[in-house]
């Protein structure tokens, strides 16, 4: 049995005539201390497939099963880390995590919660920016602090929703490797949602692309067997990365052209002039 | 690890006033100055012109009214009268000037009587208190009221009430609505329960609020001789101006941004704290936009209350004034309206300062 299970999910919004159906048939198995990385085109119903796991939403049919039981509800047993970082801008840095702390450890006294909130904070290091609101922060900064909230809880598994899309090449890079860092650390399961294929390569130990919507569903999953810590500089000369980074891309192209062409309506122009006009 | 985590609300103490410190901090730049003078410049230019106009004005009605006060002693009394009520109205005496807008300086006259009277009537209480203090004291010794002032309230007096009263009613609304209205937003069934009461009542005038809450305040009262004016007028103020906040605060908690009530949910918050924590924050500028508009009302509808309920502010003070029709009765109308337009002003200034610190931008929320 599979760490985290689903089995014929599908999930539409709406009901009669306006119902969505985004997302089909979505089979997915992951092991525990797996790292797997979903692709997709953006409004394919990434999110709407994170929601579903971290059991912000329930499937209009089929199930989710984490460790054998059916997801109801959310869990402090799956961290979340949104795309847009969902800081409270009222709280600063150190209220922000602590207040996920103090959830997650009802029973614990208020030193040792505070001990714990110091210690995520540095770990993502922000110590410097522990009493600054999220405003006064950067981007990257923000995103750190998402992630120092996510993994102060304590969770088993990590769920990232494009954590990092926001960001620019440089700051996204860093933290992929922070994120790595974290993860191999004590090899908790992660989910990773991102629209990057070298990114979905550089971490993932398996990736799968979601077909885009409507009716969006997984495709085939590629496995990145190359050696990890992974080097990205030397990555680039690795003949197993270059291959699945074709194939993923090959294939994403393939289904990009294929829904361009079926959603591709012919629109008649009126052949219309203007009334007095003079060349 | 030396920093020290503060799980404190920031603003504790008196860091809520360093805004407002730094705001009144002049940081004087070279460019500045120019265009702060060209400000004030303008704002000066504005109000002379005001002022230009309004002479010119309350002198054509002025002319006005004499000429036809000339023309009705010629026509009922001859050539005579009409030279004598010329003459009358020359002379400036008070008894035959004609009664319309008064000019800038009578208002500014009329300013300085009310302050005078007002220093008059105070020395009149501080003896009146010197006075009594040792009747005053055998009466309470003897278990007995004591003798208090009961003579006429001076100008600043007055203003004092109005302030009290709008002030007891902004309260009311504020104890009343807020809690309404958070409730109302958690809820969408009680939302839908009390739209249609919110929908009747909100439009409803502050003279009709005023015959409602005297009914019900006159039978309380009944037996009792105390004064029940001030009671009646804030409870129809605060009732005339709470809607403001009571929709504000349904529609500020009703539209929370989703993302935070999402990690809400992933953090598995209580409701005590989901309420707290994140909601009541998030709404918070709704909330005292809607105070903001609930305190203006307030000050608006309180002259019309104040003068039905002649409770001694100036509500009644204007009413008053008008009924008595006085040489500068219709000057000491326009000094109230400054007055009363001044304070307008200054009050939602206040609210707006302490509107800016509570809130956060939303543009800049991660």
């Amino acid at each position: 049995m599979a760490y985290l299970e689903l089995n014929n999910v599908y999930k539409s919004y709406g009901t009669g005539e306006n119902v969505t159906n985004v997302l089909s048939n979505i089979n997915l198995n992951i092991e525990e201390g797996e790292f797997v990385a979903i692709v997709g085109f953006t409004g394919s119903g990434k999110t709407t497939l994170v929601n579903l796991i971290n059991g912000l939403l329930k499937p209009t049919s089929g199930e989710v099963l984490f460790k054998g039981l059916p997801v109801v509800d959310t869990s402090h047993e799956r961290g979340v880390i949104f795309q847009n970082y969902s800081l409270l801008p009222w709280l600063t840095v150190g209220q922000n995590v602590y207040m996920a702390v103090k959830e997650a450890f009802p029973k614990e006294s208020k030193a040792v919660l505070k001990k714990r909130v110091a210690d995520y904070v540095e770990m993502v290091s922000l110590s410097p920016a522990i009493n600054k609101r999220p405003k006064e922060l950067s981007g990257g900064m923000r995103q750190r602090v998402a992630v120092a909230r996510a993994l102060a809880m304590n969770p088993e598994m990590i769920i990232m929703d494009e954590p990092l899309g926001a960001l620019d090449a440089l700051t996204r890079g860093n933290l992929q490797d922070e994120i790595l860092n974290i993860w191999s650390k004590d090899k908790r399961t992660a989910l990773l949602i991102t629209n990057d294929v070298d990114e979905g390569i550089y971490m993932a130990d398996r990736i799968i692309p979601l077909k885009p919507g409507p009716n969006a569903t997984l495709g085939p999953e590629f496995k990145i067997d190359i050696e990890r810590p992974r080097d990205k500089t030397a990555m680039n000369d690795n003949p197993s990365f270059k291959k699945t980074r074709n194939a993923i891309i090959e294939y994403l192209m393939d289904i990009g052209d294929q829904r361009k062409s079926v959603s591709e309506v012919e629109y008649v122009l009126p052949e219309i002039a203007p009334k007095s006009f003079v060349a | 690890m030396e920093q020290d985590i503060t799980l404190k609300k920031e603003g504790q103490g008196l860091a809520f006033l360093k805004p407002l410190v730094t705001k009144l901090t002049p940081k004087f730049q070279k460019g500045d100055i120019l265009s702060s003078l060209k400000k004030a410049g303008i704002t000066i230019v504005s109000i002379l012109l005001f002022l230009g106009l309004w002479q010119l004005g309350s002198k054509a009605l002025y002319n006005k009214e004499a000429d036809y006060k000339i023309e009705k002693a010629l026509t009922e009394r001859g050539q005579e009268a009409a030279d004598a009520e010329r003459a009358c109205i020359e002379s400036g005496d008070s008894s035959c000037q004609p009664n319309t807008l008064p000019s800038p300086a009578q208002v500014w006259g009329s300013l300085q009587s009310l302050i005078a009277d007002h220093k008059v009537i105070t020395a009149d209480k501080a003896a009146f208190v010197e006075k009594m203090a040792k009747t005053n004291a055998k009466l309470t010794a003897q278990g007995k009221n004591a003798i208090v002032y009961t003579g006429r309230a001076s100008f600043v007096d007055i203003v004092l009430t109005s302030i009290k009263t709008v002030f007891a009613g902004f309260l009311l609304a504020l104890l009343i609505a807020v809690p309404i209205g958070i409730i109302i937003g958690l809820s969408p069934s009680l939302r839908s329960a009390f739209n249609w009461f919110i929908q009747i009542f909100k439009p409803v005038s502050p003279v009709v609020w005023y015959l409602l809450v005297f009914m019900i305040v006159k039978t309380l009262y009944i037996g009792d001789s105390s004064d029940n004016a001030f009671v009646i007028s804030f409870i129809s103020v605060g009732l005339c101006a709470m809607w403001a906040t009571l929709v504000n605060t349904a529609m500020g908690v009703a539209s929370v941004d989703k993302d935070y009530i999402n990690v809400a949910k992933v953090l598995k918050l209580g409701t005590f704290q989901k309420v707290f924590k994140v909601i009541l924050p998030s709404s918070l500028p709704l909330i005292f936009t809607g105070l903001r508009i609930t305190l203006s009302v307030a000050w608006m509808v309180l002259i019309a209350i104040e003068l039905l309920a002649q409770s001694q502010g100036l509500g009644l003070f204007v009413w008053e004034e008008f009924q008595n029709g006085a040489n500068d009765s219709n000057a000491k109308i326009i000094v109230a309206m400054f007055v009363i337009g001044i304070i307008g002003f200054l009050l939602d200034r206040i609210m707006l300062s302490v509107q800016n610190l509570v809130s956060f931008n939303k543009n800049e929320m991660a």
